[in-house]
C-alpha cells in the first residue's frame, strides 16, 4: 500500500499540481497579453487605451472576461448545433494542451517526452479543425468563407514553419525541447540561422491568424469571418484558443532560437537571474514584437498572403534546409 | 512507474485538465445568462438583410488546390524528421539519397509553379 502511494499517487498529484500551474500561467500570460496588446497598439497611435477599469485599466481584461461570461449563447436556427458548439472547444482545448510540453526553465517541463517538438508540431495543427467546424456549421456565408480562408492560410504557412523546424532539428539532432536548448549554450541560433528566424516569425503571425494577416476576420469584408455567429464563451473560447497559440509561438520562437531560459552572456550578473525570468522576458520581447507589427503593418491581399507563403518562403526554407545539411556534412559538424 | 507511463502520463493528465477548463468557461452562461430567442435573433447574420440563399455554396477549386499541396509538402517535413534526427550518422548516402528525393519534389513544385495552381488573382 505504501510502495502504491510513493510509485503512484504522489507523483501523480504532483503531476496535476505541475499542470495546472502551467495552465495558470498560460492563462495570465493571456489576460495580460490583451491589456499589452492594446496599449501598445493605442500608444503606438498616441492613444490611452485602456485606463477606466481598475489602476491603468489593468482590471479591463476582467470586466470584458465577466461580460463575455453572462452573455446569452446564440445558436443560429439553421446551425448544426453540435459541431458549431464543438468548434470552439476543440480550437481552445487544442491550443492549452499544446503547452505540455514547453520548458519553462531547467527541468521545469510537465511532460519531458522525447519527441517533443513533433507533438507540439502535430497537436497545434490540429486547431484549423475547430476553425474550419466553426464556419461550416455556422451555416452563415461571412463564417463560411472566413473559415476556408483561415484554413488555407494556416495550412500553406504550416508548410514552412515545418522545414524551419527541421533545420533548427539538423543542429540539434534531438526532439526534445530540452535539448534544444542545451545545443545553444554558446550559440543561440538566431545568429547562423537568421533568415530562418525571420521566416519564422512571418509564419508564426500567419499560423495564429495576427495581423498583418488576419484576412480571415478582415471586417472590411467579412464582418467578423469565422466567428460572425459567435457570443457569449463560446466567442470567448475562440478568442482564448487565438491568444494561447499566439503566445505558443513565442515561446516556440524563444526555444527553437532565442535559446530558452539560457542568459544571454554566461557571465556573473546574468547568471543569478533564474532561467524561467529569461524565458518570459524572451517570450514577452517576441510578443511586443508581434504587437508592433499589429500596430505597423497594413494588412495583406489575400493573393499577396498566398505568393508570399508558397512563392518566397517555401523555396527559401526548403534551400535553407539543404544549405545547412551540406554545410554540416562538409564541415563533419554534424551533432 | 513503468517510464512510458512516466513520459506519457502527464500529457494525458494535462490535456484532460484543458479539457475541464475548457468545459467550465461555457458552464456560467449555460446557467445564468438569459434565454430569450426570437426568429431574427437565430437567423444567420448578413448584414440586416434577410438571408438571400443557402450559405452551403460553391467555393474556389483553389482552396481544394491548396489542400492537396499542403498533404504532399507535410508528407515531405515528416520524412525529413528522422532523416535530420540520425544525419550525423548516415553520412554521404544518407545526404545525396534525400537530395535526390528532395530534387523530384522541386521538380513537381517547379511544374506546379508554371501550371499556375499557386496562383490567386
Amino acid at each position: 500500500m505504501t510502495l502504491f502511494f510513493i510509485n503512484y499517487a504522489l507523483p501523480l498529484i504532483f503531476i496535476f499540481f505541475q499542470s495546472a500551474l502551467v495552465l495558470v500561467a498560460v492563462l495570465l500570460m493571456a489576460y495580460f497579453g490583451i491589456y499589452a496588446d492594446r496599449k501598445i497598439w493605442a500608444a503606438v497611435q498616441l492613444r490611452k487605451g485602456p485606463n477606466v477599469v481598475g489602476p491603468f485599466g489593468l482590471l479591463q481584461s476582467a470586466a470584458d472576461l465577466l461580460k463575455l461570461l453572462f452573455k446569452e449563447i446564440i445558436i443560429p436556427e439553421k446551425a448544426n448545433k453540435m459541431i458549431f458548439v464543438l468548434g470552439p472547444i476543440v480550437t481552445c482545448f487544442v491550443a492549452l494542451s499544446s503547452w505540455a510540453v514547453i520548458p519553462f526553465s531547467e527541468g521545469w517541463v510537465v511532460a519531458d517526452i522525447n519527441v517533443g517538438i513533433l507533438y507540439i508540431f502535430a497537436v497545434s495543427s490540429l486547431g484549423v479543425y475547430g476553425i474550419i467546424m466553426g464556419g461550416w456549421a455556422s451555416n452563415s456565408k461571412y463564417p463560411f468563407m472566413g473559415a476556408m480562408r483561415s484554413a488555407a492560410q494556416m495550412v500553406s504557412y504550416e508548410v514552412s514553419i515545418g522545414f524551419v523546424i527541421i533545420t533548427v532539428l539538423l543542429c540539434v539532432g534531438s526532439l526534445n525541447l530540452s535539448e534544444i536548448v542545451y545545443a545553444q549554450e554558446g550559440l543561440w541560433f538566431i545568429f547562423p540561422l537568421f533568415p530562418m528566424f525571420i521566416i519564422f516569425f512571418i509564419s508564426a503571425l500567419a499560423e495564429t491568424n495576427r495581423p498583418p494577416f488576419d484576412l480571415p476576420e478582415a471586417e472590411a469584408e467579412l464582418v467578423a469571418g469565422y466567428q460572425t455567429e459567435y457570443s457569449s464563451a463560446l466567442f470567448m473560447l475562440y478568442f482564448l484558443g487565438e491568444l494561447a497559440a499566439t503566445f505558443l509561438m513565442c515561446a516556440m520562437t524563444t526555444i527553437l532560437f532565442l535559446g530558452g531560459w539560457l542568459p544571454p552572456l554566461d557571465i556573473l550578473p546574468f547568471t543569478i537571474v533564474p532561467g524561467v525570468v529569461w524565458f518570459f522576458l524572451k517570450m514577452a520581447f517576441i510578443f511586443f514584437l508581434f504587437s508592433m507589427v499589429k500596430a505597423l503593418v497594413p494588412r495583406y491581399r489575400y493573393d499577396q498572403l498566398m505568393r508570399l507563403g508558397w512563392k518566397v518562403f517555401l523555396p527559401i526554407s526548403l534551400f535553407y534546409v539543404i544549405l545547412t545539411s551540406s554545410f554540416l556534412l562538409f564541415f563533419d559538424i554534424a551533432p | 512507474m513503468p517510464s512510458i507511463l512516466q513520459d506519457y502520463l502527464p500529457i494525458v493528465i494535462f490535456m484532460s485538465l484543458c479539457m475541464f477548463i475548457t468545459l467550465l468557461l461555457i458552464l456560467p452562461p449555460l446557467l445564468i445568462a438569459p434565454k430569450n430567442p426570437d426568429p431574427e435573433k437565430l437567423s444567420p447574420y448578413e448584414c440586416g438583410f434577410e438571408p438571400f440563399d443557402d450559405a452551403r455554396s460553391k467555393f474556389d477549386i483553389r482552396f481544394y488546390l491548396v489542400a492537396i499541396l499542403f498533404i504532399i509538402f507535410d508528407l515531405e517535413v515528416a520524412f525529413l524528421f528522422p532523416w535530420a534526427l540520425v544525419f550525423g550518422d548516415i553520412g554521404l548516402f544518407g545526404f545525396f539519397s534525400m537530395m535526390l528525393f528532395l530534387g523530384i519534389l522541386t521538380i513537381g513544385f517547379i511544374y506546379e509553379w508554371k501550371k499556375g495552381a499557386l496562383e490567386w488573382d
